[in-house]
C-alpha cells in the first residue's frame, strides 16, 4: 500500500471569546494533514494536538446533520464536505456569516429557529383523522412534486450567502420559505393559506431580488431560489384573482 | 459563563465586492438603468413625432450620432443581458411535471428563447427590415 500523502497546511481560523474580547481577531495554525482530509479534519486536529481552546460545530462528517456551516475563503460550506485539495495557500475559515458568533466559529441559530416556526414547516390537512383511519396516501408523482424541497439539512448555508439576509434580517430567508413551498405543494397539506400570511409579505418572498445565491451554495441541491420565485408567481396571481377578478377570493 | 454574541455587520453599501456572484447579481439590476433610458429616448422619439417633420427628421439624424450609437449599443448589450438572464431563470420559475418527471429546464428556457427570435423577427418584418 502507498502511504497516504501529506501535506502542511495553514489555516487563519477567526476567534472570539465572549468573556474576554471585544472584537474578533485571526489566529493562525499550521497543521500537518493528509491529502484526502477536509477542513474540519483540519480543525479536529488542531483542536487534539495545537489548541483545545478552538470551538465549532460538527457532528456527522458526512454532509447530513447541517452543522459544520462556516465561511471558508468567504464562501458558505460544510468543512466536513470542503476538501483541502481544493483550496491552495492560506484558508481563511470564519463562522457563517449573517449570523451572531456566540464563539469562535459557534454561530447562534435563534433567528433561523424562530423563523421556521413561523413559517409552519408540518402537514396541515384540512380535516384532522384518528389514526384508526389509517395513513394519508400519496402518489409517486405527488410525492415528486415536493421532494427536492424536503431534501434541506438545515445548514444556514443559504442565508449566510443571501445578501439581503444579511442587510435586512427580518426577511425570512432561504431555507424557511422553501419549506414553506414544500407543504403547501403537499397533496396532503391545506395549509397554504395560513402560510401565507408569512410567505406573501414583505418579510416573506417580496424581499427576495433573486440574487440566487442560495442556490449555488446549497449542499443539498435544494434550489431554494427556484422556491422563491415559484412563490412569487403564486402570489401574484392570488393578488390577481382577489383584486381583479369580480366575486374572485384567494 | 455569559452569552454575548458578537455581531459583524455586512457594509451597506460594499457588499456586492465581497463574491463575484454578488457582482454578477448587481450587473444584472445595472442593466435595467439602460433599458430604462432606451426607454427615456422612445418617449422623447414619440413626442418628435408628434412635433411635426422637421422635429423627426432632427431627432433620426441625433440618432446617427456616434455617441447615439454607442448609447444604443450599449442598451442592446444590456438588454440581451438582461432577457437571456431572465429567459434562463424561467426554468426555476415554472417547472414542468409530467407524471413523475420533470420536463427538461433546457426545453422550458429554449421554448422562451424561440418565442423571443419570434417575436423579435415579427418586430424587424413590421418594421420593414426584410
Ligand atoms: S436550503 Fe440548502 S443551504 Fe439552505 S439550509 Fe437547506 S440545505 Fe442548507
Ligand atoms: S458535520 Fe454534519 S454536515 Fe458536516
Amino acid at each position: 500500500m502507498t502511504p497516504l500523502k501529506e501535506r502542511l497546511v495553514q489555516l487563519e481560523v477567526l476567534r472570539y471569546n465572549p468573556d474576554t474580547d471585544t472584537e474578533a481577531h485571526f489566529q493562525r495554525y499550521e497543521v500537518m494533514c493528509q491529502e484526502e482530509w477536509v477542513v474540519l479534519d483540519a480543525l479536529n486536529k488542531i483542536k487534539a494536538d495545537i489548541d483545545p481552546t478552538l470551538n465549532y460545530r460538527w457532528s456527522c462528517h458526512m454532509a447530513v446533520c447541517g452543522s459544520c456551516g462556516m465561511m471558508i475563503n468567504g464562501e458558505p460550506k460544510l468543512s466536513c464536505h470542503a476538501f483541502l485539495r481544493s483550496y491552495e495557500g492560506v484558508i481563511r475559515v470564519e463562522p457563517l456569516a449573517h449570523f451572531p458568533v456566540e464563539r469562535d466559529l459557534v454561530t447562534a441559530p435563534d433567528d433561523f429557529m424562530e423563523k421556521l416556526k413561523r413559517v409552519k414547516p408540518y402537514v396541515i390537512p384540512k380535516e384532522k383523522k384518528p389514526i384508526s383511519e389509517g395513513e394519508y396516501k400519496q402518489t409517486p408523482a405527488q410525492l415528486m412534486k415536493f421532494r427536492q424541497y424536503s431534501m434541506c439539512i438545515n445548514c444556514m448555508l443559504c442565508y449566510a450567502a443571501c445578501p439581503q439576509y444579511g442587510l435586512t434580517p427580518h426577511f425570512i430567508g432561504p431555507a424557511a420559505l422553501t419549506l414553506a413551498h414544500r407543504y403547501n405543494l403537499d397533496s396532503r397539506d391545506e395549509g397554504r393559506k395560513e402560510r401565507q400570511e408569512v410567505v406573501a409579505t414583505h418579510e416573506g418572498v417580496w424581499e427576495c431580488t433573486f440574487v440566487g445565491a442560495c442556490s449555488e451554495v446549497c449542499p443539498a441541491h435544494v434550489d431554494p431560489a427556484s422556491a422563491l420565485q415559484q412563490m412569487k408567481i403564486t402570489s401574484s396571481v392570488d393578488w390577481i384573482v382577489e383584486h381583479l377578478i369580480p366575486g374572485g377570493k384567494s | 459563563m455569559s452569552r454575548r454574541p458578537l455581531i459583524r455587520e455586512v457594509p451597506p453599501t460594499s457588499w456586492y465586492f465581497r463574491q463575484p456572484r454578488y457582482l454578477r447579481y448587481m450587473s444584472r439590476e445595472i442593466t435595467s438603468i439602460f433599458i430604462g433610458a432606451y426607454c427615456v429616448l422612445l418617449v422623447v422619439g414619440l413626442q418628435r413625432l408628434a412635433a411635426g417633420p422637421a422635429a423627426w427628421e432632427g431627432f433620426l439624424a441625433a440618432l446617427k450620432s456616434p455617441a447615439s450609437i454607442v448609447f444604443q449599443f450599449l442598451c442592446l448589450v444590456a438588454a440581451v443581458y438582461h432577457a437571456a438572464t431572465w429567459f434562463n431563470a424561467t426554468q426555476k420559475a415554472m417547472p414542468i411535471q409530467i407524471g413523475e418527471d420533470f420536463v427538461p429546464g433546457n426545453l422550458i428556457s429554449g421554448a422562451h428563447y424561440a418565442a423571443w427570435a419570434v417575436l423579435s423577427f415579427g418586430v424587424l418584418f413590421l418594421a420593414g427590415v426584410f
